[in-house]
């Protein structure tokens, strides 16, 4: 019998009154989980063995704090699901990072521009979200933000090295930008879903966080002696999930054990 | 009738018999120093190496949770490589001497790293047996004769004995899961055994460095000693486990209330110290490259530090 019209459904049943901030809390999990896993890839080839403990240390704070928003986004979706569920069982098209922090570790010049945009933006939205209406969403960024703070001290204090350090490492700097700067729009421009959440009042406007991160970015890019990029073409999607080619990759050695060997615990 | 001064050397024994420590500006002989820095650096670049067989699994941990803890651990081991260096520079000698002396191969690192970590099973048998293994080596070394050697090791071996608790804990998550998990570490088991064993050195009779080390107290039990220890310490815990160690000569010996067990296999042992296990060449290379690919990164750090202290002096 053919299907009438009406016998379509519409939505997945299982889907009672979606709480709007489920897909903003998984965004923000998959977010802080790819930088880490990027950072983590780090561990045991950094360039010196202080930085190796940093690198190591900035992706062990991403990594609980997106642990807390997949907790919290398990609960407000009400599915039975886990944080490994979510982190592990769901393919490419259904993350919804940014594009930039799925970007390859590159050379170390890479790591820390694209580690400087996110910090530069993670740091001004965790300030506002501590002071946020939903008390669980307030608490994780209030622990963040502390950590956040210090990712952006080092982060920034790297690009100035690197900026004002020899001729080589500029040219490192300089090629990093150049690959990099793109990725940085998508940070702070809205998707249809943001912009709901802003006029909710659960998000902070985005434009509202540019003066001080545009601020910041000057002070930076002068004392690294690296005049300001020109705002390139913003390359945008990852936040709908529409990825680079990269994060196939990524997924596939994060989920392996769980996709090779469904159902068990580890 | 008169009595000869004691010379430094017997001033020096007096002092570690009356296990009175060793400082920095202590006087010492220079073997002391010299076999002092081969041991400290050896060990400090064991944890660096250590890092990459076990970092091989931290983009596959098959948790949030598991990813958190094996993280955190191989961070651990780049903590306690820099303690381990900045207490072998306290003898005259400097991190960059000794890295130079790693890659040139000219110093060693324990060579349990060179076998390669095949399955997430291996993250379980490296924590159990191989941090157990280096956490019999490593207690008795809190008491060791030179002060900032204990005093590393004291750190060290608090989060040593956290690591082999978590890879315990993954081996049992493991055999109490389903088959092929059980099967993932048997098999982990059958692999890392005999290594582990190899790890506490070559049998006393042909340990000719032992006798001193034992007398300078850089050393507090012979090899074979903390072998069996370790035997008797593991196999009632495989057990425990359900797995099977693979020596068919493990056998319980009333008389010696000891394990009797088989013969390591000392052909394999020396062919992986002389630079023929299947990862030396990548584990050195990994961190030749490290190096090198990092250069440009420190010559720009101190670089960026030297002009930043000329501008403070011109504006003083």
């Amino acid at each position: 019998m053919a299907a009438t019209q009406s016998e379509i459904p519409t939505a997945p049943a299982a889907a009672p009154a979606a709480n709007p901030l489920f897909p903003l809390v998984l965004q923000l999990a998959d977010t802080s989980l790819i930088l880490a896993h990027r950072l983590s890839e780090w561990c045991g080839h950094g360039p010196v063995l202080e930085q190796d403990l940093a690198l190591a240390n900035i992706a062990l704070d991403l990594l609980g704090e997106a642990r807390s928003y997949y907790q919290y986004a398990a609960e407000l979706e009400g599915q039975g699901r886990t944080e490994d569920d979510l982190a592990y069982l769901r393919s490419a098209v259904e993350y919804r990072n940014p594009l930039l922090v799925e970007q390859p570790n590159g050379d170390f010049a890479h790591t820390i521009v694209r580690q400087f945009l996110f910090d530069n933006f993670h740091y001004h939205l965790l300030k506002e979200l501590q002071s946020g209406p939903d008390a669980r969403l307030a608490a994780i960024a209030e622990k963040s933000v502390k950590e956040a703070a210090y990712h952006l001290k080092w982060s920034s204090e790297w690009l100035i090295r690197l900026g004002d350090g020899t001729p080589e490492s500029r040219q490192h700097l300089d090629k990093a930008i150049a690959t990099l700067w793109r990725f940085a729009g998508e940070l702070t421009t809205p998707t249809a879903l943001e912009t709901n959440l802003q006029e909710l009042g659960l998000l902070p406007e985005y434009a509202a966080l540019l003066p001080a991160m545009q601020a910041h970015a000057a002070h930076v890019l002068a004392e690294a002696t690296v005049p300001l990029p020109a705002a390139p073409f913003a390359q945008q999607g990852g936040k709908s999930g529409r990825h680079s080619e990269h994060l196939g990759y990524l997924l596939a050695e994060l989920q392996y054990l769980q996709r090779t060997y469904p159902g068990l615990t580890w | 009738m008169e009595t000869l001064a004691p010379t430094p050397e017997e001033q020096f024994q007096a002092r570690i018999d009356a296990d009175i420590r060793i400082e920095p500006k202590d006087w010492m002989p220079e073997a002391y120093r010299k076999t002092l820095i081969r041991q400290i650096s050896q060990h400090a670049h064991s944890e660096l190496v250590g890092m990459l067989p076990e970092g091989n699994w931290i983009t596959r941990a098959p948790s949030l949770k598991r990813k958190s803890i094996l993280l955190a651990k191989v961070q651990d081991e780049a903590g306690h490589g820099l303690y381990l260096y900045s207490a072998a520079e306290t003898l005259g000698t400097s991190r960059e001497q000794m890295l130079a002396d790693l890659h040139s191969g000219k110093a060693k690192y324990s060579s349990i790293f060179n076998y390669p970590t095949l399955s997430w099973a291996d993250m379980g048998c490296v924590g159990w047996l191989v941090d157990g293994a280096a956490i019999l080596n490593q207690v008795p070394l809190c008491r060791t004769s030179y002060g900032p050697y204990a005093r590393a090791m004291v750190r060290v071996c608090k989060e040593e004995s956290f690591h082999q608790r978590q890879g315990f804990e993954i081996m049992q998550t493991l055999c109490e899961g389903a088959p092929a998990q059980k099967e993932m570490a048997q098999e982990a088991l059958n692999r890392w055994w005999w290594p582990t064993l190899m790890m506490f050195g070559p049998k006393d009779s042909e340990s000719p460095n032992t006798e001193q080390s034992m007398k300078w107290r850089i050393k507090r039990f012979t090899n074979d000693e903390l072998r069996q220890k370790f035997v008797d310490m593991m196999v009632p815990q495989a057990e425990f486990l359900g797995l099977t160690v693979p020596d068919e000569k493990v056998k319980w010996n009333e008389e010696r209330q000891a394990y009797d067990f088989g013969e390591v296999n000392w052909e394999e042992f020396w062919a992986v110290v002389k630079g023929n296990g299947l990862c030396n060449h990548e584990r050195l290379q990994a961190r030749v490259q490290a190096h090198e690919e990092g250069a440009w990164v420190r010559e720009a750090a101190l670089a960026h530090a030297g002009k930043r202290k000329a501008r403070e002096t011109v504006a003083a």
